[in-house]
């Protein structure tokens, strides 16, 4: 080996950053740069083949070229050789530059791989080591395929030293994220989950971090991992400072693990007694420390030893079942939400919010109300004023809906442009949900367009209409209100359009008064035309029909308005054919015809609420919020629509949602498609005697329902679980339905099984039922009927 | 899992970056740039914590010098934020040592760091620092990989994270 530097120094690449470092420019160092990578170029193109050494040293610096952000296209051939060299440092600078330079050129994966296989094979310790660390940040498909065998059994054989059990598991997790096909579960699962019983903390991190996401596809398999998880953790609580010697951070006793075992416990529903009251001890043994004055004034202990207690209150919020321990962990946020430190406020808050919907602690989160209002004013984070409102949000009930609602609201006045959207939705669902008074409800949303109309969606204004229309004792109040609203001076559009439609329907009732005469009405929805954009005028010019309706003291002045030129000739369609329409029908028609046109609307079928829909949709999949609202769902008895779903509501997916996924406990519906070959019985027979065959059909499904009356094929009902269509064909006397049940949740269903329920006189003409087969996404199940006579 | 792990100075240049998950080339010196203006607009009183796309970063300042670490919702912040602190530790730890075995660049004065505060208040020993780090950056890849394995926390223990790596450097001496 030439000595020319000192040991490994490799002074050349210490000259070269020394170089770029004085380089004055972004220029001089591209040029510095360039100039590099033509002489490595020329070395390693040249005649005489380098020695280790060189091929390291200019390997190391391509490296460092490429961490200044320059692409590097060459050199991994080189690379590759210097991996089958035997000395480790030289290996080490291959593998590094192999891991960080990924690229999917197959000739070079084929030696890689080779040169990993003949690593691990060597049972040196430290190129397994190394080898393991490369497939682990590689992780590719095809390493994956032609390791994912040998690495279990290297995890588990009894002679591998730690460090490169350590590394095996890691590799292990990483292969199984990527290709979890080539991972197939084995007889070393159980021997991995004795690995938490290591004397070797660093084994135990490692093994636990395999454990957790393995456990969370298969959750049988490592079953028998929580009761070890749990008595490794109460062995680390508890263990006086001097115990853990290398693993004690700060006085506080191997914080990362004790985090990944109590994340690990999350994966499973609470274990059973014995178990748990070891846990239940861990944990109050913890919170306890939280309560004891700190060992040490470092910020780094108070960090770690907070790091542990917000984990273990994770793990409290979801097993929620021991009501002392969730009150304990309220107190404790509520303590951290005054702490002076922003971290700890912000942290509290999110933990708060998990908390709310726990029937348990609902009541002592309440208590808390007004910090949280005092934070959403005063904090100058506004990612900890965005947690502020959602705490608000999940810890809304009725007794204190108005106050929340009210704070909401002044926030939004000030709120950052991005959040705005969800606040309005949020607030428009609070609003809906704990309406005692109506009134209430039309305020706060008049109120929400007036603010922040911009961001008030269709969602939001569709639904407001739709109740002040469903609820007769709010309608005056509401053109009261809308009339009022529109005389300020500048008001937003949807503003403009909820006003008109709501005096559309309802102006009659303040048209007694005055001040708020039909042709101040007219004149005042009129004054806002111009300003409107086509589709707010389509919507008014209904209104001014059905004022003509309402109003026939008026009908002469719409009309002249809807003659006018700027309406019959409008450059759009949808206007120019209202105004002609409308104009028609107001001259020709008679008042009988007209009042019956233009009839008040009937009330909307209660639906689910699409403002829900959209919150979830905007907050994505699986967040906690989504799961908060699934449990409203729940408790909510005024959104309508979908019956409630006895869902398992916890973040990491455990053993998927109950069999009873419908809740409607009866089965699903037995349509039966009016058979077409029916004499004498009207259609409308058949629909009134259902009465006595069918199990009570599911709110929402009524329309879907009717139908089929003219369609064979369709969707039968759906929520946000499951879907159910129907698809029917049928030749003279014989018909044949198939019945698809749609699973929309990415969780499989267990133990699916739809039952068919008719009564005695259909019950004779069915002449085949299969059974459903089991599918993850779909199931479907066959039923032929035959009419018998008529 | 931890997606990447990156010390940015002030100025915006990167001095150590590692990915967990595959990012193009373009992407990543987009995302860094982002990430660390996103990280030099906050105050002292905002926290540690940014809502940054679908994921979070937990950022740590040390004087000139940002070590930010892109989480997603599976780790713990907290836990995360201990472990910035950890692993400037380790390198302190493993540094020093440095300055006392090769003389070669001993061309500051060598400054015996006994507490690992007092180094980071004095900003002349921060500039010693990088100068180091970038000196020998294979090294603290190592460090780096021997703590963080595929996004996972493996080691923590600062003996046995620099145990592989005085082996080295006895064999090189040797």
């Amino acid at each position: 080996m030439p000595a020319v530097s000192k040991g490994d120094g490799m002074r050349g690449l210490a000259v070269f950053i020394s170089d770029i470092r004085n380089c004055k420019s972004k220029e001089a160092e591209i040029k510095r740069i360039n100039k590099e990578l033509a002489n490595i170029r020329s070395k390693f193109k040249g005649d005489k083949a380098l020695d280790g050494y060189s091929k390291k040293k200019y390997v190391c610096k391509l490296l460092f070229i490429f961490l200044l952000g320059h692409d590097i296209d060459f050199g991994h051939m080189e690379a590759v050789n210097l991996l089958s060299s035997n000395r480790y440092t030289e290996k080490q600078i291959g593998y590094l530059f192999i891991s960080v330079l990924v690229n999917s050129n197959s000739e070079l994966i084929r030696l890689i791989n080779n040169a990993i296989k003949n690593d691990l094979a060597s049972r040196n310790p430290t190129f397994m080591g190394l080898a393991l660390h490369c497939i682990a940040n590689v992780g590719s498909r095809e390493m994956a395929e032609a390791f994912a065998g040998e690495i279990p059994k290297i995890l588990v054989a009894g002679d591998t030293m730690d460090s490169v059990k350590q590394s095996a598991a890691l590799c292990l997790l990483r292969l199984y994220r990527t290709s979890p096909d080539f991972v197939p579960m084995g007889d070393w699962t159980s021997r991995v989950v004795h690995l938490l019983n290591d004397q070797h903390l660093g084994v135990v991190t490692a093994a636990t971090s395999l454990i957790t996401t393995l456990a969370q596809k298969n959750p049988e398999e490592f079953k028998t991992s929580v009761s070890l998880a749990v008595s490794r953790l109460s062995r680390i609580v508890t263990s006086a400072s001097t115990d853990l010697q290398d693993y004690t951070y700060y006085f506080v006793p191997a914080p990362w693990l004790s985090v990944k075992l109590l994340r690990l416990l999350q994966c499973y529903p609470p274990p059973d007694a014995a178990v748990r009251g070891r846990l239940t001890e861990c944990l109050e043994t913890i919170l306890n420390k939280a309560q004891e004055p700190p060992k040490s004034k470092k910020v780094q202990h108070s960090n770690a030893k907070n790091a542990v207690l917000f984990e273990a209150i994770s793990l409290i919020i979801h097993h929620d079942s021991e009501p002392n321990l969730l009150v304990r962990a309220c107190n404790q946020l509520g303590q951290f939400l005054q702490h002076r430190e922003t971290n700890l406020r912000y942290l509290a808050l999110e933990s708060m919010c998990t908390l709310a919907s726990s029937e348990f602690s609902h009541e002592a989160v309440k208590t808390h109300i007004e910090t949280v209002i005092n934070a959403l004013k005063t904090e100058r984070d506004v990612s900890v004023r965005q947690r502020a409102v959602d705490l608000l949000y999940a810890m809304c009930d009725r007794s204190n809906a108005q106050q929340i609602v009210a704070e909401m609201l002044n926030y939004l006045e000030t709120a950052d442009y991005s959040i705005r959207e969800e606040i309005v939705l949020k607030v428009a669902i609070l609003a809906e949900k704990y309406a005692v008074d109506y009134t209430w409800y039309v305020d706060t949303i008049l109120n929400l367009i007036r603010i922040a109309g911009d961001y008030v969606s269709e969602e939001v204004w569709y639904r407001v209409i739709q109740i002040v229309i469903n609820r007769d004792d709010v309608q005056g109040y509401a053109a009261k209100t809308v009339f009022e609203a529109l005389q300020a001076p500048a008001c937003h559009e949807n503003l403009v359009k909820v006003g008109g439609y709501i005096l559309g329907e309802f102006g009659n009732l303040i048209a007694g008064d005055p001040r708020s005469s039909p042709l101040i009405q007219f004149n005042l929805l009129h004054s806002k035309f111009h300003l409107c954009s086509v589709p707010t005028r389509a919507l008014l010019l209904s209104t001014y029909i059905k004022f003509v309706n309402l109003f026939p003291e008026i009908k002469t002045t719409i009309q002249d308005v809807l003659r006018s030129d700027s309406q019959l000739k409008n450059a759009d369609v949808e206007l120019q054919q209202r105004a002609v329409e409308y104009l028609r029908l107001s001259t020709i028609a008679s008042t009988d015809i007209l009042a019956t046109v233009l009839e008040e609307m009937p009330p909307f079928p209660e639906r689910e609420s699409s403002i829900l829909a959209k919150l979830k949709k905007k907050k994505g999949p699986g967040t906690v919020t989504d799961l908060e609202d699934i449990k409203k769902e729940r408790n909510s008895d005024m959104n309508g629509g979908t019956e409630s779903t006895p869902v398992n509501a916890s973040t990491a997916s455990t053993p998927s949602p109950s069999a009873d996924l419908l809740g409607l406990g009866a089965a699903p519906v037995t349509s039966s498609a009016p058979p077409p070959s029916s004499t004498g019985s009207l259609l409308v027979d058949v629909f009134s005697d259902s009465a006595s065959v069918v199990a009570p059909l599911a709110p929402g499904s009524e329309d879907n329902f009717a139908r089929f009356v003219c369609k064979n094929n369709g969707v039968l009902f759906e929520n946000q679980l499951l879907q159910i269509g129907l698809k029917s064909e049928f030749r003279q006397n014989l018909g044949r339905m198939f019945i698809f049940y749609g699973n929309k949740t990415s969780t499989q269903f267990l133990n699916f099984t739809p039952t068919l329920i008719c009564s005695d006189e259909l019950k004779s003409n069915i002449l085949d039922l299969t059974e459903p087969l089991d599918m993850q996404i779909a199931v479907y199940a066959l039923i032929t009927v035959c009419q018998m006579h008529k | 899992m931890i997606k990447f792990f990156l010390m940015v100075n002030k100025q915006g240049q990167t001095r150590l970056s590692r990915y967990y998950e595959h990012v193009e080339i373009p992407k990543r010196t987009m995302l860094e740039a982002e990430v660390i203006k996103n990280c030099l607009s906050r105050s002292k009183e905002q926290c540690s914590f940014i809502e940054y796309k679908d994921f979070k970063l937990v950022y740590r300042q040390y004087a000139a010098l940002f070590i930010v670490v892109g989480i997603n919702e599976t780790e713990n912040e907290m836990a995360v934020y201990e472990l910035i602190h950890n692993f400037v530790e380790v390198l302190d730890r493993y540094f020093s040592r440095v300055s006392e075995l090769d003389v070669s660049f001993s061309v500051l004065p060598r400054i015996h760091l006994s507490f690992f505060v007092f180094l980071f208040l004095t900003a002349c020993s921060i500039v010693w620092q990088t100068f180091k780090i970038m000196f020998n950056l294979d090294r603290v890849h190592i460090i780096l990989d021997e703590m963080v394995l595929n996004g996972c926390i493996v080691e923590t223990n600062k003996n046995r994270i620099l145990a592989p790596l005085l082996v080295l450097d006895k064999m090189a001496e040797s």
